[in-house]
């Protein structure tokens, strides 16, 4: 699915990612714990294609295509999505004309007939279900006056119209009370197949609670310092990040 | 340029007095004194210069050098205009009066099935007709010594709508006028217009543009605007020419107590378009709306200049004008707001945004706040930027090419105006216009599309 080698990236020449390899294969839930700094939203927007980081070394193949060749909403169609720290407000665009816009842009690239206006509303109707998301939210123009928690959930909910192949969460789980943090793991989950992958990028193993990760990763200075199962997790949260910091991994 | 001016100056003075008998003939006697004023200042002042403060960003020089042709009465047809050319918005239900070439069509149908009492005809019939309320509203807010546009409207003026609303009557439909503009040769066409709104009344007007023919049109159009105590006015004013129009209008509002006002200005197409509108709250418990949203691309000048005079206590007024600029557009906003010593407890609000989309497009904004009274309200902004680049960014990671993108963000901007907008039917007409324009294409409605009158 996905295969990171030795990626180097930085930002107005300092250098945040210093060297990643990293393998997801289909139906994988990968989890990325790192402190703040260490260079988790960043591996996460270069994935997306974020132009204002500059990839200085090494190569990133999403199912075989070698993913610096295309922009980012090829990545889209071919089936990358990220859901947003922190999702833009975007007043004047309508969540169904956006909504509308991106399914259709996704079967016009793999050569599919564009759904009817019926259609496509039982689909958001649908996945509006699937991930508890209000109708009064989808009516209103991009996360327009959303709530943090009402913002995350509407990722979810993108997420879910778009039936991604890789998924990648960045910190989802932040500024979320219990029961919203329940309500998108739970939308989350049951987009899960066998054949899709998910990457949950994290500061906090609150969240692996409710997604159950096969493999954890530890991101520290840019580069995955160690990697282990579920139980890495519970590692960190015994012993915070300072035993990682102090070098004593 | 001096000299140039001059020159502009003499051939538009001597235009006056070669053609002063066909221009008067069918005026009134108040009319023709009025013009003979107005012509006596525009001999001294002529067109303004950038110098006039109101008129820094707008050069009228170039537009007024061209040479045009001026027709002092109205061409005939040899057919009937309102058979040939309907407007077909969809679901746009309207009482129509056509112009051609500023000129109220005679033959046009509508009118009689307005609601009783109210007059809607010619300006020049008018002025003869109800001279009593003519006299009493005419150049009374445009005065010719504050502007030479003005004054130079009102030495030519001949024809226009004139629409008088009694007491207690609304109009249960918008009133759209049609000005249609066909011509061989380049043309100057003169528009003068009256509105009195009686108390408790209400009409909304919606102004249309079809410039038929591939050639220079210069429009100068002033109207003036009354409106009484509690009466509602709305005036929608779509300026969608070509590349090779000049449009000069000035709009004069007097407000009475508790009416209110909205106007909203879609500047869609042209070469060089001005838009004054002032507006005077002369009364307590106003509320004035200005809306404006400009859209220029290739070589066009969009120029709104807005003036409110909040002249007595506990108006509001909110004001926001839009404008996107494309390729070497230029744009100019300057928005006046005077707020008395005696009109307290005011609220006025002004903003104005603004989007280049090149490094070449350049916009000019100028928000000018004089307060004489403590006890107000008063904000103002101005914004010159680009689209967001992360709303852009946000939109290209679900899978939106980057073009479309840019779009929707273009047209969200642009939509903030359009919601404005209290007609049905008329915003969704505007809104496909706008989306059209935004993307290079020929944006015209379809009917319009037809070069139907040879």
């Amino acid at each position: 699915m996905l295969s990171i080698k030795n990626l180097h990236a930085s930002i107005d020449g300092k250098k945040i990612l210093n060297g990643i390899n990293l393998e997801v294969k289909p139906g994988e839930v990968h989890a990325i714990m790192g402190p703040n700094g260490s260079g988790k939203s960043t591996l996460a927007s270069v994935l997306a294609g974020r132009e204002i980081f500059k990839v200085t070394e090494g190569e990133i193949l999403f199912n075989g295509k070698n993913i610096f060749d295309l922009n980012p909403e090829e990545r889209a169609k071919e089936g990358l999505f990220l859901s947003f720290q922190y999702p833009i407000e975007i007043p004047g665009v309508s969540m169904v004309n956006f909504m509308r816009t991106a399914v259709n842009e996704h079967h016009k690239y793999h050569n599919i007939e564009p759904l009817s206006a019926q259609d496509f509303l039982k689909l958001m109707r649908d996945k509006k279900k699937l991930v508890e998301i209000d109708s009064r939210l989808t009516n209103r123009s991009v996360n327009e006056g959303f709530s943090g928690g009402e913002k995350k959930k509407n990722e979810i909910f993108q997420m879910a119209m778009l039936e991604p192949k890789l998924a990648i969460l960045d910190e989802t789980d932040s500024g979320l009370d219990i029961d919203a943090l329940r309500v998108v793991a739970n939308g989350v989950n049951k987009l899960k197949t066998s054949d899709n992958s998910t990457i949950v990028i994290t500061h906090y193993q609150r969240l692996l609670d409710y997604i159950v990760p096969d493999v954890v990763h530890i991101l520290y200075d840019g580069k995955i310092v160690k990697t282990g199962g579920k139980e890495l997790a519970l590692v960190l949260e015994d012993k915070g990040y300072d035993w990682i910091k102090n070098g004593k991994y | 340029m001096g000299n140039e001016r001059n020159k502009i100056t003499d051939k538009l003075v001597a235009l006056y007095q070669d053609n002063l008998k066909d221009l008067s003939k069918d005026s009134s006697n108040f009319i023709n004194t009025k013009r003979e004023i107005a012509i006596e200042y525009f001999s001294k002042t002529g067109i303004p210069t950038t110098k006039n403060e109101n008129y820094k960003y707008t050069d009228l020089a170039p537009v007024f050098a061209n040479g045009y042709t001026k027709f002092f009465k109205p061409q005939k047809f040899s057919i009937e205009l309102n058979k040939a050319f309907q407007c077909q918005v969809p679901n746009l239900d309207t009482y129509t009066v056509l112009f051609s070439n500023g000129w109220f069509y005679e033959q046009n149908l509508t009118q009689n099935n307005l609601p009783e009492g109210v007059i809607l005809q010619s300006f020049q019939k008018a002025s003869k007709e109800h001279p009593e309320l003519v006299e009493k509203y005419y150049s009374k807010l445009a005065k010719s010594d504050d502007d030479g546009v003005v004054a130079l409207n009102t030495a030519f003026a001949q024809d226009g709508f004139f629409l008088y609303v009694p007491k207690n009557t609304i109009i249960d439909k918008p009133i759209q006028v049609i000005n249609l503009l066909r011509s061989e040769k380049d043309l100057m066409v003169t528009q003068r217009n009256l509105v009195v709104l009686d108390e408790n009344s209400s009409a909304k007007l919606i102004i249309c543009d079809h410039a038929l023919s591939p050639c220079r049109f210069l429009t100068n159009a002033v109207t003036e605007v009354s409106v009484g105590e509690n009466a509602i006015f709305d005036y929608y004013n779509i300026e969608n020419q070509h590349n090779l129009t000049t449009q000069l209008s000035s709009v004069y509002i007097r407000q009475k107590k508790n009416s209110n006002v909205l106007t909203n200005t879609l500047s869609l197409h042209g070469k060089l378009i001005r838009n004054n509108i002032s507006v005077l709250l002369d009364d307590e418990g106003c509320e004035s709306n200005l809306f404006g949203l400009f859209l220029a691309d290739k070589d066009q000048h969009i120029d709104n200049y807005t003036f409110i005079d909040h002249a007595k206590p506990n108006c509001k007024s909110n004001e926001l004008y839009k404008g996107i600029l494309d390729d070497e557009a230029t744009g100019g906003f300057n928005g006046k707001i005077v707020v008395r010593q005696d009109a307290q407890k005011t609220q006025a609000l002004q903003s104005n945004k603004n989007i280049l989309l090149t490094d070449n497009a350049e916009m000019n904004t100028k928000p000018q706040l004089e307060i004489y009274a403590d006890d107000v309200k008063c904000s103002h902004g101005a914004t010159i930027g680009q689209i967001d680049e992360e709303a852009l960014f946000y939109l290209r990671a679900r899978g939106i090419n980057e073009k479309e993108a840019r779009m929707m963000l273009m047209f969200a901007f642009a939509h903030e105006i359009l919601k404005k907008i209290r007609v049905d039917s008329l915003d969704v007409q505007l809104i496909d216009l706008v989306e059209s324009r935004l993307r290079g294409e020929f944006s015209k409605c379809d009917f319009c599309n037809y070069n139907v009158i040879k």
